[in-house]
């Protein structure tokens, strides 16, 4: 999974933004799209959302002076963005239920991995939709992106405890939702 | 036997290829292209991005292309010709002295000064029209020294034809890359500036004609258009009013 590799990447947004952002974009958009694929309804909106996280987060950073921008947790910031975007996007999809069945087909092409995860993509989707709010959140974002507990308590604004019990019922309630499966 | 945690972790894939792209289009961190055209006073180095025209100027005005993209950052990448479209359009715009379909890319200025520049667009080639006419136009009749900053800071002269827009005293006034460009300009399109500044010398701002009562600027096509024998000057459009006349619905010259 994407991890931070470039640890100066702040420092860098911070001297010249402009020249930095793309790097910003090349970090985190994997995450964001892998997660976004589980916490919207499919794949055109999980391209939706990664897009607007980074327009957003540019936006964010015309505002921001260079203390802020160095003091910046990144990773979380952005994901911070990313989840309230699905949410919003989840709601809007709830007031206005609408049979779009976009099929999910893997954006880069016919490799057999890529179809073998666009297969499963919906019967996790599924599964998961199960779970409560919080729930999914963490579990995906964990799990799926792979951010430490500290991170999902900055995005989510809960305790790291709550995060951590959010998990383990997640786990547990999929536990059960692949029993009852078979 | 895989875990959950093993499954869930295998869903993890990557963005499409197009994202970044798309991202940093929408920002406007795309670099603009850019190329050498012929314009009407000469070759001129013009920009675009992916929303339009971002910028225009004389080579004789910058010279080389390296000092075009000192003055134009975004303007990284020159090529050979713009894209179809945009080239079909620029040639038109040129040709014709109208924008027309020409996209812009005005996306990076303030409001007031999109509003003054999409006014001055309307200008028709062979008209020129004072700075107050623009102010009063955009309903902001008091902001003439604002239009005249927001018209001298245009990025894409010529093509938005700034040089069509004249100090209300009817002398041409000033022009970002000096006055003789702005004579020239207004000659390429078959109007004669020492004339223009001899008739507002003489006082004259707007002209009626006797036998519809409707006064204009003098270079409106419908004032063009009568014959001399009928033309009447006016040294304002009060002078004209209380004599009867009504404005040019046309070129709707200020009271």
């Amino acid at each position: 999974m994407t991890t931070i590799t470039a640890a100066d990447l702040n420092h860098r947004l911070a001297d010249d933004r402009d020249a930095a952002f793309p790097d910003l974009v090349r970090a985190f958009q994997d995450g964001i799209y892998s997660g976004a694929l589980q916490l919207t309804k499919n794949v055109h909106d999980a391209q939706d959302v990664t897009q607007e996280t980074f327009v957003r987060a540019y936006r964010a950073l015309l505002g921001y002076d260079q203390d802020r921008i160095r003091a910046l947790d990144l990773r979380p910031w952005v994901w911070t963005i990313a989840v309230n975007l699905c949410r919003n996007r989840a709601r809007t999809k709830a007031r206005r239920p609408e049979v779009s069945e976009v099929v999910d087909r893997p954006a880069t092409g016919d490799d057999p991995a890529d179809l073998a995860i666009a297969a499963d993509l919906g019967v996790w989707r599924d599964r998961l939709a199960r779970l409560t709010e919080p729930q999914r959140t963490a579990v995906v974002l964990h799990h799926v992106v792979g951010l430490p507990h500290t991170e999902i308590s900055a995005v989510t604004r809960r305790a790291e405890s709550t995060t951590r019990s959010d998990l383990r019922r997640g786990l547990a309630a999929l536990r059960n939702i692949i029993e009852e499966e078979s | 036997m895989t875990t959950i945690a093993d499954s869930l972790a295998a869903l993890a894939t990557t963005a499409p290829e197009a994202t970044l792209h798309a991202v940093l289009d929408e920002v406007g961190l795309v670099p603009d292209e850019f190329t050498l055209v012929d314009g009407p006073i000469g070759p001129a180095y013009v920009s675009w991005s992916s929303a339009g025209v971002t910028a225009f100027v004389p080579q004789s005005v910058v010279g080389s292309p390296q000092e075009f993209v000192a003055q134009h950052p975004r303007a990284a990448e020159y090529v050979d010709a713009p894209p179809a479209r945009l080239a079909l359009h620029l040639d038109r715009a040129l040709e014709t002295g109208k924008l027309g379909k020409l996209p812009v890319d005005l996306a990076a200025l303030g409001d007031f000064q999109r509003k003054v520049l999409e006014k001055c667009a309307e200008i028709p080639p062979g008209e020129i029209r004072p700075y107050g006419w623009i102010a009063k136009e955009i309903g902001n009749p008091g902001a003439v020294r604002a239009v005249g900053t927001a018209l001298g800071r245009n990025p894409v002269p010529v093509l938005i034809p700034c040089h069509r827009v004249v100090r209300t005293d009817g002398t041409i006034g000033n022009y970002a890359w000096g006055p003789a460009m702005k004579r020239a300009l207004l000659e390429e399109e078959g109007l004669d500036p020492d004339a223009i500044e001899a008739t507002a010398r003489r006082g004259v701002r707007v002209v009626g004609t006797e036998t519809t009562h409707i006064y204009c600027y003098p270079t409106c096509r419908h004032a063009k258009r009568s014959q001399d024998r009928y033309r009447v000057d006016f040294r304002s459009g009060e002078e004209a009013e209380e004599a009867g006349y009504r404005a040019c619905k046309v070129c709707r010259p200020a009271a």
